[in-house]
């Protein structure tokens, strides 16, 4: 049976198959994608992200477990760091979530960054493709461990739980931009610990300052180890979708979404577009060298290769 | 970046908790530019098996110092060729006695490497491996 009808009919293997396929930018797969992509967008797409050693695998083992009781099928996609050296990676967020792995309503998926930066890797938004055609009711991302502006997580997934834990830094760091303006629901994970009150009291009053488009992040203290909070995470992930379904915002915020993937694939395309040009003759070459020397700016460079990319 | 990483899972089966050496093989591939996921301790055969499938890997790679190798290695092959996926690289480490050798072998278990073996032995025989079937 072709991959194409196996992954509609929920077949594992298909499914992996599919996403290393996509991960490797197959030919075949990207086929598969066009014609299955209105198969797309029934699953809600979960966001788990937050500094590293925050708690985010163990999390979402609790929170899968859970969705679990429901008979939901969830699906995982798990991200680590690519050594930008090597090129190897060590992918270990299994290790949280070995109860998971025999579960038929499960697939966890990990995956290397691959020399992407911004928290996930280039082939993660293909494989919440594929794991919402192979009927995913719930899609959990992790990202890697965040720092302070890896923020594509929030351009790919309906909501975002931001997973913090006490004791990181001083109130300075609540008040930086990035990754602390992108959380729909803020976890105190680890809340066993002591200054989990001061943590979520920090995150309160940053939250406090800000502008809130009738949904205001609500602060959870939890312990995904002592499996506390956990249910309250999840009424809060149902009423978030609830709410921007209810307020056209989800609609919104796809649209955001799909706008800003498609001008991310023209912008790889282009790129491979030129590199292939600068292999086949040494016109945009000369170019880089005319500017070093002096003989042009960079700025007519550049509407020179955009010339000669769409001879 | 568009050359393919080959994938390998390392796990530990069985109830042994020493790692190290699993953990050392793990650095080691992917400082030779693999993606390696790393199971953890005290996984069953199924867990291997279901973990293998759904990360697509190419190879897995077995640690065990229990003794139960007889037992464990050769259930993860059946349980992979089931699911129709004996296309992927089996190997073993560990503490294994010569004379098993044969018959993991014989069971499926695509090479044993024993203590003392270098990492880049390791390295050349997975990379060969896989690049023939591909």
């Amino acid at each position: 049976m072709e991959l194409a009808e196996r992954l509609l009919k929920g077949d594992k293997r298909a499914c992996a198959r599919l996403i290393s396929l996509v991960e490797n930018e197959d030919k075949e797969a990207v086929d598969i994608l066009k014609k299955l992509y209105k198969h797309t967008g029934n699953a809600h797409i979960i966001g788990i992200t937050g500094p590293p050693g925050g708690g985010k695998s163990t999390l979402t083992d609790k929170l899968a477990k859970m969705l679990r009781k429901e008979g939901k099928k969830i699906g995982i996609i798990a991200v680590d760091p690519t050594s930008p050296f090597t090129g190897g990676s060590i992918l270990g967020d299994r290790v949280r979530m070995s109860d998971l792995t025999t579960d038929p309503g499960v697939f966890i998926r990990s995956m290397g960054t691959r020399g992407h930066l911004g928290g996930l890797s280039k082939g993660t938004q293909s494989a919440i493709k594929v794991l919402d055609i192979y009927g995913a009711d719930y899609i959990f991302v992790e990202t890697v461990g965040v720092g302070q502006s890896e923020v594509d997580i929030v351009k790919t997934a309906d909501t975002v739980v931001m997973v913090m834990v006490p004791g990181l830094g001083d109130d300075i760091q609540a008040i930086k931009a990035g990754v602390m303006e992108i959380g729909d629901i803020f976890v105190v994970n680890k809340s066993d610990l002591e200054g989990a009150d001061r943590t979520a009291l920090e995150i309160e009053m940053m939250l406090d300052f800000k502008k809130h488009n009738g949904w205001r992040p609500p602060v959870i203290k939890a312990s995904a180890t002592e499996k506390t909070g956990i249910d309250n995470i999840i009424e809060k992930i149902k009423n978030h979708k609830n709410h921007m379904v209810k307020t056209g915002q989800f609609h919104i915020r796809r649209e955001e979404n799909i706008k800003l993937e498609i001008l991310n694939l023209v912008k790889e395309k282009l790129m491979t577009m030129i590199a292939k040009k600068s292999n086949d003759s040494n016109e945009i070459d000369s170019l880089y060298k005319d500017v070093l020397e002096k003989r042009l700016d960079p700025y007519t460079a550049r509407d020179k290769i955009i010339d000669l990319v769409k001879k | 970046m568009s050359e393919k990483p080959i994938r390998v899972l390392v796990a530990k089966p069985g109830l042994d908790g020493h790692d190290r050496g699993a953990k050392v093989i793990a650095r080691a591939l992917r400082d030779a530019g693999m993606e390696v996921i790393y199971t953890g301790l005290r996984q069953t055969p199924e867990q291997i098996a279901a973990a293998a499938i759904q990360e697509d890997v190419d190879v897995v790679a077995m640690s065990i110092l229990s003794g139960a190798h007889n037992h464990l290695f050769p259930k993860v092959v059946k349980l992979l060729k089931d699911q129709n996926a004996d296309d992927i690289l089996i190997i073993g480490g560990g503490v294994i006695p010569e004379d098993d050798i044969p018959g993991l072998k014989e069971a499926g278990i695509a090479e044993i490497f024993t203590p003392g073996t270098s990492t880049t032995e390791v390295i050349e025989y997975i990379e060969n491996s896989v690049k023939k079937s591909s």
